[in-house]
């Protein structure tokens, strides 16, 4: 076979023009030793996107590795486009978190719309029904002027997507901090559910099938999105970079969701996989590597927006709402049919091939002929250096130590937008389609989806504590795994699996790799000692903006089952007269909380923390949950203990009170009320089962005590400091966050 | 009884819809295909919420040229009931098989939330099983649902008893931060003026069962169901 043409017009390819396109000179030389030759300006392109950060993976796989993917219940770990967990009677929970962050931040709607659009498809194509999304969202702080453009482009962008396309977004976690002034973050979950046995795959196989091209038609958009947008850092041209983002559809999504699930169940479907980062190129290369095939594209088939698109843009574009599926030989045209009843473009753009080489063909010449591996597991892998920085991290914002007084320091806590309610936010997403939000986004720890014809629900929440990691990004990844799941355990559900969004600055500095490889150890660690499988994931490095890294942010979501929905607890006290508890693993300090980053503290280090401690208070809240014997667990987090109660005092049916006797428990200490990172949990009880369920956390080795009782009149009273009317402190924590948006400071 | 659930490209509470008439209710409810005409022998047609065609244009603005909506119309004009949520109620006022339109929501964002509301007329086919007076509290979730009418025409309809629905606060008093979108006469649902077309921005499909938070859209489906089954 002759080797493929450069095209008339076309640019010179050379170092230079490789550096353009974001490979190193030895990647360029590399590339020139696989082909024996000097790649087409097409190949190059391919070559670029295949090889970048954001598709090889080639910083982080070396730490990706060492992650637990494994249990019992694990259907399908790493290496599929999500993760499979079987939750039981029939059903398999699909679920990954991805990033879309340096798109949503180039434009904000867009960026964040088409961001749950590639989740949605990477669960999709699995053979799963999407029935839930998330999003854990980082700003900037109020005080940068984009800001307010920044939330209201993405909170309208994911409510955009997601409520047209019928996907329930059922929870999520939003922050501010300055160290994402010029990078925010938008990291989207979702999960799906398809019946056991009935898995798609993306593993391409059979000399002859046919490869059919559905979906959106191509066009110029989102070219190099995956390579110089996602894999590069941010400087004043970022701005510019705005055409590379890509323009969402969320009705051809949803026809496109229809269209694939019923496509499945006709068993001509042999491999399948979204055209998402780096579009026809990846889906293509990717499927056949997996299969450890060759694929042969005729690119004058593919649909188009417009005429005299080139081979090389026809190959890197990142339109949406496209797929690639391997049909059986001679099923074709069933499949057509189906795409056609939905108005769908389904055309046969190529075949796999025996022979292991990735092919295109334009206009009657080959313009790329590379071997498959070379584009997947043969991409570069590199073991970066790592080293922690020589000072103490930069970007935590600490206030410098101030005396304040407890009471108003609780106030100001509670209207913080780290803590206020996030009502504003989520009222913008339909929560409730597809009718299994038992328990959707606001009060709750963890949203509760029920399993249709089961008695089951499943948990599912998303965490990070990013403050946390910049002190510590060991620990600090440590404490976001367990808090995850003690949200979800607060449901009273087990956790069965993570799937996790790595978010870190520039990778080739050494603090910025060490920073990662400790965050992925403390990942790791965590979910071994919980049990908790990592089955999905995603690395977004590059997060910096003129060479100012955002805070390491690994951001985990956990997927719980419980047995039975009707068992679920609910985050807020119920009746008065039960009893108050607290059970905590650790005591609490002030380092990396919300209350040192408005107040300052001295604390600088976070408390070590006993992962077999952290797995038993777990199994206490699944058990006590499924013993009957709490109405209410609501996980201490941002904010700290005296939060936490008035955040269980808020119960939407009609809000009651709480009193304690601080003064007598002693925990009257600023570290007490408003210190985290202890691993609490407040919950509540009838007065009869106060007894056997300190006995139930004490048999786990659980610091397990009664602190004060759930009142019928709406008055917070933590004696002798907090004595407030409950109503007047919903009403601020309600009104904050809308006050602090509409605001012109 | 027999149902016709409408699927249009975009439909998006079809299958809520089916699930709390077949499911919850024990009905007999079948999809309706946009581009067929039969009506399966439905005693009811059900439009369902959702984005019909994306609503990239007005919303039901293209759902109205659908096939389906040519039998749905012929339906009507027969005497049968039709009943439209959210973009359901939309396609219904773009087709004229209802009065007024639905445009942005005075906070020209999306709104998801639980509503209360008052039952305005409880002498129709589609709310005979409530009392009148009586509040009910259903999801809305929409980004277009503020009600807007001529007000000449508006007065008509009052007096006709056609406001079926009207947004108000728990204790059902009409205040305005109890009207979520802006609806003039805080209207939430309203029915033409032979009572056989209702259109209403809430999802009584999303309010059948206790454990997803309230089972008041059961009343207005039993309504149906009394009167036509």
């Amino acid at each position: 076979m002759s080797n493929p043409v450069c095209l008339p017009g076309e640019p010179r390819v050379d170092l230079p023009q490789a550096r353009a396109h974001g490979l190193s000179p030895d990647e360029f030389r590399n590339i020139e030793r696989i082909l024996g030759r000097t790649p087409t300006f097409t190949e190059l392109g391919v070559f670029s996107v295949m090889w970048s950060e954001h598709c090889s993976y080639k910083s982080s796989r070396k730490y990706l590795r060492t992650l637990p993917s494994r249990s019992e219940l694990v259907v399908q770990g790493p290496g599929e486009n999500a993760g499979a967990i079987d939750v039981g009677d029939g059903w398999v929970a699909v679920f990954k978190i991805e990033s879309h962050n340096h798109p949503s931040y180039v434009e904000p709607y867009q960026g964040a719309a088409t961001g749950v659009g590639g989740i949605l498809r990477d669960i999709f194509t699995m053979g799963a029904r999407p029935v839930a999304s998330m999003d854990s969202l980082k700003f900037g702080s109020f005080d940068h002027p984009r800001t307010r453009y920044l939330v209201g482009g993405v909170v309208g962008g994911i409510g955009g997507y997601g409520n047209c396309v019928g996907v329930p977004t059922v929870a999520g976690e939003v922050m501010f901090d300055a160290s994402y002034n010029g990078n925010i973050l938008v990291n989207a979950f979702c999960l799906g559910l398809a019946r056991s046995g009935e898995l798609m795959s993306a593993r391409a196989s059979g000399a002859g099938n046919p490869v059919l091209y559905v979906g959106s038609a191509t066009g110029r958009d989102g070219i190099h999105g995956a390579s110089l947008l996602a894999s590069a850092e941010f400087d004043a041209e970022s701005e510019s970079k705005r055409p590379t983002v890509q323009v969402g559809d969320p009705f051809t999504e949803k026809l496109l969701i229809e269209a694939c699930l019923e496509a499945g169940r006709t068993g001509a479907i042999v491999a399948i996989q979204d055209m998402g980062a780096a579009g026809l190129t990846s889906s293509s290369s990717e499927m056949a590597a997996r299969g450890a095939v060759g694929i042969d594209l005729d690119l004058d088939k593919v649909p188009l927006r417009e005429q005299n698109l080139t081979p090389y843009e026809i190959l890197l574009s990142e339109s949406q709402e496209r797929m690639l599926i391997v049909a059986q030989r001679g099923r074709e045209r069933e499949l057509q049919a189906i795409f056609e009843k939905w108005d769908l473009h389904a055309v046969v753009v190529g075949e796999i091939i025996a022979e292991p080489r990735w092919r295109a063909r334009w206009r009657g010449q080959m313009v790329a002929d590379i071997p498959v591996g070379a584009l997947a597991d043969e991409a570069p892998v590199y073991d970066r250096p790592a080293r922690p920085a020589d000072s103490r991290p930069r970007g935590i914002a600490c206030a410098p130590v101030r005396q304040m007084a407890a009471p108003e320091a609780f106030k100001a806590l509670l209207e913080n937008p780290n803590i206020a309610s996030k009502r504003w936010v989520f009222r913008q997403y339909d929560s409730i389609v597809q009718g299994n939000t038992v328990s959707g986004p606001g009060p709750g720890d963890a949203a509760v989806l029920r399993l249709k014809h089961s008695r089951r629900a499943l948990a599912i929440k998303v965490d990070s504590n990013p403050r946390a990691c910049a002190l510590d990004p060991y620990l600090g990844a440590i404490a976001t795994v367990v808090e995850a799941a003690r949200n979800v355990a607060c449901t009273g559900a087990r956790p069965v699996g993570i799937t996790n969004c790595l978010n870190y600055g520039n990778p080739e500095r050494p603090e910025i790799m060490w920073q990662f490889a400790e965050g992925v150890r403390g990942l790791g660690d965590a979910a071994r000692a919980l049990g908790t499988p990592v089955v999905s994931g995603n690395v977004s490095f590059y997060n910096e903006t003129e060479g100012r890294a955002i805070l390491p942010t690994p951001t985990i979501a956990v997927v719980g089952v419980m047995p039975d929905a009707a068992r679920r607890v609910a985050s807020f006290f119920k009746n008065p007269g039960d009893a108050i508890l607290i059970a905590r693993t650790n005591p609490p300090r002030l380092a990396a909380s919300e209350y040192a980053a408005m107040f300052g503290a001295s604390d600088e280090q976070l408390a070590p923390i006993d992962l077999n401690r952290e797995a038993a208070l777990v199994d206490a809240l699944v058990g006590a949950a499924e013993a009957g014997l709490i109405r209410s667990a609501h996980d201490v987090a941002e904010g700290g203990l005296a939060v936490a109660i008035a955040e269980a005092c808020f119960n939407p049916d009609g809000v009651v009170g709480a009193e304690a006797d601080l003064a007598a428990l002693g925990l009257t200490s600023t570290s007490e009320l408003f210190g985290e990172g202890a691993s609490t949990v407040v919950f509540s009880a009838a007065t009869g089962d106060v007894e056997q369920v300190t006995r139930l956390f004490g048999s786990r080795g659980i610091d397990c005590r009664t602190i004060g009782k759930v009142t019928a009149e709406a008055r917070l009273r933590l004696m002798p400091i907090i004595d407030e009317d409950v109503r007047a402190l919903r009403d601020k924590y309600e009104e904050a966050l809308p006050g602090r948006l509409a605001a012109n400071d | 009884m027999k149902w016709g659930v409408v699927r249009f490209p975009g439909s998006l509470d079809d299958n809520d819809s089916l699930w709390a008439l077949n499911e919850v209710m024990g009905q007999e409810a079948a999809i309706l295909w946009h581009k067929d005409t039969s009506l399966q022998g439905a005693r009811c047609v059900l439009l369902p919420g959702g984005f019909s065609y994306g609503d990239y244009l007005r919303c039901g603005a293209i759902a109205r040229f659908s096939p389906i909506m040519e039998s749905v119309a012929k339906f009507a004009a027969d005497g049968g009931l039709v009943i439209g949520t959210c973009n359901g109620f939309q396609v219904l006022c773009e087709a004229h098989l209802l009065p007024g339109v639905l445009t942005r929501n005075r906070t020209l964002s999306f709104i998801c939330d639980r509503v209360h509301v008052r039952v305005e007329n409880a002498r129709t086919p589609f709310t005979r099983a409530m009392r009148q007076g009586e509040v009910l509290t259903l999801p809305i979730k929409h980004g277009e649902g503020r009600y807007v009418a001529p007000e000449s025409e508006l007065r008509q309809m009052e007096e006709r008893g056609q406001i079926l629905l009207r947004y108000v606060d728990a204790e059902g008093r009409e205040t305005d931060d109890a009207n979520p979108n802006g609806a003039m006469h805080a209207i939430a649902g309203v029915a033409n003026d032979r009572f056989n077309v209702f259109g209403l921005m809430p999802h009584p499909e999303h309010a059948v069962e206790a454990m997803l938070g309230g089972e008041d859209g059961l009343k207005i489906f039993r309504s149906i169901v009394e009167s036509a089954g």
